[in-house]
């Protein structure tokens, strides 16, 4: 418990600007729908020709002139992406900062198992992730009944759930990688979600690499098919949760047998 | 070796009669040595000085000893403990202060002694409450020692350390200050002490070797690793000293600095070629200085020989004695020798 506190502590300005950021351009998103809803005849059609480009943020799946469709693409892309390089952040240097802040001489000197210091950090990612969705989501949920919108309570919360899954995969994949890390990883945590984001758009784009939606998180993300399928995807979620489980069981093992120097 | 332990730690928690122990200890990084086949034996009550360079492996040594970095070979143990499989319970007894401070960024002096305390949990309550049942007197005084947050309140005020104070604006002194509040305010049974004086004034450095006295003599253990060989003189009893990873000699601290070598100044002209052990020489026109490890009478008759207005033959203190030992090639350790083989 003191661990989770600690870390919680330790984060609390970088989890308020991320979180304060994305739920503010989510709430800017969602309050730009009227003026958008109403221009949607000339620019409807405008976004569903734009060949690659459109099929890449899956808009020639989805009618963004629909609250829900536009917001699956807008808030989507939104929530999707900084909510990617938050989870990986965090998961990327929970363990590393450690050592890289010369901290873990005075961590692990004191009477508690590396596996308890593991767990601790672990779930104060888990803390962080849960919290910053659930105040995203009120606030979202807030700013579409604002605007007068009636509220598609099931797809809006499948696709938030989907990203939660998202970032709770790319964080434990990052907090696997962290543990073998000596001096900080921010790089590798953005780069991570990054390529994780841009492999979706590049999937989407072409059936040839469709594969590549098996290796990137952002694939069960897809609002088309959410909406469309009234479901998410189980068999890529299983498939991530194993990313992520071995991620947490590579932590474990690394972080209990690594010299600290 | 310092008195006999003070009742209050006689009845301690499971105590062996070495506190700490080392079989062949061996740490390499890749083909890298650093640290080869160290055997040390640190008693109970004792305040022992850890002495050597910097790079000779003292603080591999003390790190393979708390659990940061896993040996290669060899074994370890402290309070009779194997230091592989009881990290924990090793850990609870113990305090740490690293040669290099480090806290988290934004925290208050106050929050990082909190913070020391509440890792420690219930192993410092549970020392507190297994010391209030003892026989011996329950002062005041002695409970609020037991209690962290009393002690580090009382070591704070001894050492002149602000607890309301950023730890990221604090002097490299303060910070010191600060590792010294989190090493000692849960009364641990063995302190180890890596370069503790570095960065404090030599006011705070007295009040500190006064503290652990005090810790001293109701028992705790004391490991004390050092290059400022004044600091292992003046305060430890027993010492090792170590050299390219390896224990070059151990013994008392009287043994170590009594060796056959001398000091010898003069004043005036003799053949310094004629003598075999001569060290450190320095002449001038006037004279010589140098450290003699040779055969005296051989001494005598080159100094008869010669032109000597005047004369001294001392003692070297524990510092020359270092020198003397490490005056060599680094690489060429010599093998280990306890003080009796020294002399």
């Amino acid at each position: 418990m003191t661990i989770i506190k600690h870390e919680l502590r330790q984060n609390r300005t970088a989890f308020t600007v991320w979180t304060a950021s994305i739920a503010l351009l989510l709430i800017v998103c969602v309050f730009l729908f009227p003026e958008m809803k109403g221009e949607m005849d000339s620019v409807g059609d405008l976004f569903a020709s734009m060949g690659s480009f459109t099929a890449a943020f899956g808009m020639d799946r989805l009618n963004i002139g629909t609250l829900i469709g536009y917001y699956s693409i807008e808030c989507g892309n939104i929530l999707g992406l900084g909510g990617a390089l938050f989870a990986s952040l965090l998961g990327i240097s929970a363990l590393a900062k450690e050592e890289k802040d010369r901290t873990a001489e005075f961590l692990l000197t004191h009477p508690i198992p590396r596996t308890r210091v593991v767990a601790g950090k672990l779930a104060a990612i888990l803390i962080q992730i849960t919290a910053m969705n659930l105040i995203i989501l009120a606030l979202s949920l807030l700013s579409v009944a604002l605007i007068g919108e009636d509220i598609p309570f099931k797809e809006l919360l499948l696709i938030h759930g989907a990203y939660v899954l998202l970032q709770l995969e790319l964080a434990c994949i990052c907090f696997g990688i962290s543990a073998f890390l000596r001096r900080g990883g921010s790089g590798i945590g953005m780069g991570l979600a990054s390529a994780a984001y841009f492999l979706n758009l590049v999937a989407n784009i072409s059936e040839n690499v469709r594969f590549l939606h098996w290796l990137t998180p952002f694939a069960y993300c897809e609002g088309a098919d959410i909406i469309a399928s009234g479901a998410l995807d189980g068999g890529r979620i299983a498939a991530g949760t194993a990313l992520a489980i071995a991620g947490v069981i590579a932590a474990c093992r690394q972080y209990s047998r690594k010299d600290i120097r | 070796m310092t008195g006999p332990p003070s009742d209050l730690r006689e009845r301690n928690l499971h105590m062996s009669e070495n506190v700490i122990q080392t079989t062949n200890l061996t740490k390499y990084y890749g083909k890298t040595c650093g640290i080869d086949q160290i055997n040390l034996t640190v008693p109970r009550g004792d305040f022992f000085g850890f002495i050597g360079p910097n790079g000779a492996g003292k603080s591999t040594t003390i790190r393979t000893l708390l659990g940061l970095i896993r040996p290669t070979g060899g074994q370890a143990r402290i309070f009779g403990l194997d230091i592989a499989d009881n990290r924990k319970q090793i850990l609870s007894r113990t305090g740490y202060l690293p040669s290099e401070t480090a806290f988290y960024p934004g925290m208050r002096v106050r929050d990082v002694l909190r913070l020391s305390a509440e890792l420690r949990g219930r192993s410092c309550s549970e020392a507190a409450r297994l010391r209030r049942g003892q026989d011996c007197p329950a002062t005041a005084t002695l409970r609020r020692e037991y209690d962290c947050s009393a002690a580090a309140r009382l070591l704070c005020e001894r050492l002149w350390l602000d607890p309301a104070r950023k730890v990221d604006e604090l002097s490299l002194g303060n910070k010191k200050k600060t590792a010294i509040v989190c090493a000692l305010q849960h009364d641990p049974d063995l302190l180890i002490l890596d370069e503790p004086t570095s960065g404090l004034d030599p006011l705070m450095q007295r009040e500190f070797f006064e503290i652990l006295r005090e810790r001293a003599a109701k028992g705790a253990t004391i490991f004390l690793s050092s290059h400022i060989l004044s600091e292992i003189q003046h305060n430890c009893a027993h010492a090792a000293i170590i050299r390219g990873g390896r224990i070059i000699a151990s013994g008392s601290v009287t043994e170590l600095s009594r060796t056959s070598a001398r000091r010898v100044s003069i004043r005036g002209r003799m053949d310094y070629n004629a003598l075999s052990g001569v060290k450190n020489l320095r002449a001038s026109p006037d004279g010589a200085d140098f450290l003699y490890n040779g055969d005296m009478q051989t001494l005598l008759a080159v100094m008869a020989g010669g032109d000597i207005q005047d004369v001294s033959i001392t003692e070297p203190d524990l510092e020359e004695v270092f020198l003397h030992y490490y005056g060599g090639h680094p690489e060429t350790s010599p093998p280990e020798r306890s003080a009796t083989e020294i002399k």
